[in-house]
């Protein structure tokens, strides 16, 4: 590798101050650090540091989020089959893999390049006027951006919220470790207030429109999401047709059985169907300590005791849902895992992270069933929870301080009767 | 008997070249060193000139905000120069040595009679009292205060640290006096002593508090054994002395001449010989390295891994080290996939899990490099600081707080209490690669300078 690193020091003068391409010294660096980590060493201080890096922790949480981008893939595949009836519910697995896999990444790996292009065409752009190397964060973000999106969203709004999310969530603040949002979550809640028409209705499974429009649709199919049915029933009355009807598909053997919802065979964001798959980058998560468990697992507690709570009330069909279903519809899990363990969003203090995440799963399920025109309550709450994160934190460490302060009066009376 | 502080966190870092628990005397150094730069908070001021003969014990520079704190001489011999760095800053006064032991005679004094005046000025004139510390501030400690209690470590945690059961041999009775006359400076709360638990090293020690703790570094830094046993609070202040430099006070006491003995532990992967040795404050590195000679991609340290000073092949042992680091420099780039972040990395330490190193039994040591293995970045990462920092202080908040210059939140989140070697390991474990003692350093200048 002696002599990759030769061509690169050889070329290197053209992006110093002064050569031809100093514009571009932010690609330079960026590429050159990319392939090796620097020579540079420790001074003043610690002598010896960790192995760890901010390249290999995001690497590490992009390689989490592997299962559900692969399994996202193909569920959007078949979901469109499904949808224009090539397979049925009752024989799902009929269907050669790459078909799925192939029709699903048609869609999404545009979405991948468009988030990537955008978003760090953005970080560059900003590193080079702060005279900063390019930092790691958006690597993460470019990648959970797609993941979050439904399949037919237009690929210039993707770019757009991909620009407001960049620019407005993170680079006015200071760029990467000084945001208050989740970058991710702002570009998905900037489609949702911005596009609200276009971001309802039929753009969670590929071409239903055009599928219906030629006739293919299979009945029944409306190409809502779980929480898009269920919302439908707030407001009606327990024994109401439509109302059992959905609730029906909510059974065993329904479309959004409990199975299909926890495996991820429903409609939905690209990466958020699938509970399994999330979880299996939950535990890569864990394991490498990356993740903060006691996020996730404060967060699912949190849902779970809600939606325990709108079994008890029982007031409409969709309060009946069993908790353990809830948690596994929607976006709750992706949000749970990827989302509201950004530590730089999230509450800062291990103390904090409880309350964090637990109310951050509690307000989830609350804001899904109380106010069916969110149906996504997780976004509205993980954003809402970042914007409490610092005050969280800021009683947490109250605590510590005027436990401290007690103690230093306590030492002073005792010096002065002394 | 005493009792017995469980800490739970905090880190050993599994360096390769522990010093065997054998011990040599070390060769005799042609030049000795005392720096400036080791005590900080010290402006010093020159009392002798280039030629000057000088004797173990005769005054080098004084402290010029406390012109009653001496810095002497360890050796005899001939002032060969002073090393000053930019804006004339004195660096080191070299000492070429002529190897007749000669030393000024102080009076000997019986630490049990002996009052608070007379071991004062004994330690004062000998040079002895430059080898106290005091917190807040982590400084050299000022004669003039009164502190309300004097603590010692017992142990030493850090990585490739001597054994003090080896520093420390044939050595218990002048300790013990050393322990007595320290009982004169101290105030209502008397000396402090914190022990392994489970070592009987300290048993017979009368006159101090003995407290046991168990758990990993930093347990043996006494910043952490103070905040656990007495924790200090805003207006006060306290001492701390090296266990090593209280024996060196016992020493003085009883025979009346200054002998400012190191036992060092000589270690690290590069080191040929790893063991300790015994030697006298400020001798060459040279003299303690059993011959290594690649000092090209070799980092010199005196003192320990995690806060020691890069002294160079040429450089000195500090006056309050008590360690001699060799380890490999880290100056080549690596590439992504075989030793970079990419990199399976089966032979990166990490206490982060994303190496797979911690699945591998904990006798498992490593060769580390002084490279960065990365990038300085933004605070990302959180929850990294906590495990490694057993203080109730909230560190990231601190450190926050400091980057700020925000005063009344340091006061509050608790910077009296700390030193930069606290947080050694939070640096160490810093995704971010941010510099974390010299934040905290400079916090307790701003702090000192603000409260004047």
């Amino acid at each position: 590798m002696k002599a990759l690193h030769n061509i690169l020091d050889s070329i290197r003068p053209h992006f110093e101050e002064g050569g031809k391409l100093s514009k571009l010294w932010v690609v330079y660096d960026s590429l050159e650090t990319f392939a090796f980590t620097p020579g540079h060493t420790n001074k003043n201080g610690v002598h010896v540091r960790d192995g760890v890096d901010l390249k290999r922790t995001m690497f590490l949480v992009i390689l989490a989020l592997v299962p559900a981008l692969l399994f996202g893939t193909w569920n959007q595949g078949h979901q469109y089959l499904l949808s224009i009836g090539d397979i049925s519910l009752a024989d799902p697995w009929n269907h050669m893999i790459w078909d799925k896999l192939l029709i699903g990444a048609w869609k999404v790996l545009p979405l991948v390049v468009v988030s990537y292009g955008v978003g760090l065409g953005i970080e560059f752009l900003f590193a080079g006027m702060r005279n900063h190397s390019i930092n790691e964060g958006f690597l993460v973000s470019g990648m959970l951006i797609p993941l979050i999106m439904p399949i037919d969203v237009p690929l210039w709004m993707v770019a757009v919220a991909v620009a407001f999310a960049v620019i407005i969530a993170k680079e006015v603040f200071g760029g990467t470790g000084m945001n208050i949002l989740n970058v991710a979550l702002t570009a998905r809640a900037f489609l949702f207030f911005a596009y609200p028409k276009q971001l309802s209705g039929e753009i969670w499974i590929h071409e239903v429109a055009t599928s219906k429009a030629d006739g293919l649709l299979v009945d029944g199919y409306t190409g809502a999401t779980a929480l898009g049915h269920l919302a439908s029933t707030v407001g009606k009355p327990m024994m109401d047709a439509d109302v059992t009807t959905v609730m029906g598909m909510f059974q065993p053997g329904g479309m959004f059985s409990f199975s299909n919802a926890f495996l991820g065979l429903i409609p939905g964001s690209i990466g958020e169907t699938s509970a399994l798959a999330i979880l299996i980058g939950a535990a890569l998560l864990i394991w490498t300590g990356i993740g903060s468990w006691k996020v996730m697992s404060s967060f699912l507690a949190g849902g779970l005791v809600m939606a325990f709570l709108f079994n008890l009330m029982g007031m409409n069909a969709y309060m009946t849902l069993p908790p353990i279903h809830q948690v596994v519809m929607g976006g709750f899990m992706f949000g749970m895992v990827f989302m509201a363990t950004d530590p730089v969003s999230a509450s800062q203090t291990e103390r904090g992270k409880w309350i964090y995440g637990f109310l951050g799963g509690f307000l989830s399920i609350m804001i899904r069933v109380f106010n069916p025109a969110y149906p996504e309550g997780v976004m509205m709450a993980i954003l809402f929870m970042n914007v409490m994160a610092p005050l969280i934190d800021h009683y947490v460490i109250q605590g510590n301080v005027s436990k401290r302060e007690k103690r230093a009066t306590l030492a002073a009376e005792l010096r002065a009767t002394a | 008997m005493s009792r017995t502080i469980r800490i739970r966190k905090g880190a050993n870092i599994r360096l390769k070249g522990r010093p065997s628990s054998s011990i040599v005397d070390a060769p005799k150094a042609a030049v000795y060193a005392v720096q400036p730069p080791d005590f900080t908070g010290v402006i010093p001021k020159l009392r002798v000139k280039e030629g000057d003969a000088v004797k173990a014990g005769s005054p080098l520079f004084f402290s010029k905000d406390n012109p009653s704190v001496l810095f002497t001489s360890p050796t005899s011999g001939v002032v060969k120069s002073v090393v000053r760095g930019e804006k004339r800053k004195i660096l080191a006064v070299l000492i070429e040595a002529n190897q007749r032991g000669e030393a000024e005679s102080f009076a000997t004094l019986d630490p049990k009679t002996a009052d608070r005046t007379a071991i004062l000025g004994a330690m004062l004139n000998s040079g002895l009292f430059a080898f106290v510390q005091q917190r807040p501030f982590a400084i050299a400690a000022d004669p003039a205060d009164h502190p309300r209690s004097i603590h010692i470590s017992g142990f030493n945690s850090a990585p490739l640290a001597p054994e003090m059961s080896v520093v420390l041999e044939g050595r218990m009775a002048d300790f013990q006096t050393g322990i007595y006359a320290l009982g004169h400076l101290a105030g209502m709360q008397g000396v402090h002593i914190g022990v392994r638990s489970g070592d009987r090293l300290f048993a017979d020690i009368k006159g101090a508090e003995l407290t046991q703790f168990e758990g990993p570094h930093p347990t043996g830094n006494v910043g952490v054994q103070i905040h656990h046993a007495a924790p200090l609070n805003k207006g006060e202040t306290l001492w701390t002395m090296h266990a090593e430099d209280v024996a060196n006070l016992g020493v003085l006491l009883s025979q009346g001449s200054y002998q400012p003995t190191r036992v060092v532990g000589a270690g690290g992967s590069e080191h040929p010989k790893p063991q300790h040795m015994r030697t006298l404050v400020g001798s060459a590195l040279s003299t303690l390295v059993a011959g290594h000679s690649d000092t090209e991609n070799t980092r010199y340290i005196s003192g320990d891994p995690l806060t020691g000073t890069d002294a160079g092949a040429a450089g000195y042992l500090g006056s309050l080290h008590h360690q001699v680091c060799l380890l490999p420099e880290g100056n080549q780039p690596k590439f992504l996939l075989t030793d970079g972040w990419l990199s399976p990395g089966l032979n990166k330490f990490s206490l982060s899990r994303s190496y797979p190193t911690w699945l591998m039994p904990k006798s498992k040591e490593f060769t580390m490099d002084t490279n960065s293995n990365g990038e300085e970045r933004a605070f990302v990462v959180t929850g990294q600081y906590e495990p490694v920092f057993p203080f109730d202080i909230y560190p990231v908040q601190l450190i926050k707080s400091i980057m700020a210059n925000d005063i009344d939140g340091m006061e509050k989140l608790g910077i009296y209490e700390v030193a930069p070697e606290d947080f050694a390991l939070c640096e160490y474990a810093c995704t971010s690669k941010i510099a974390v003692q010299k934040v905290v350093r400079d916090g307790l200048d701003m702090l000192k300078k603000e409260l004047g």
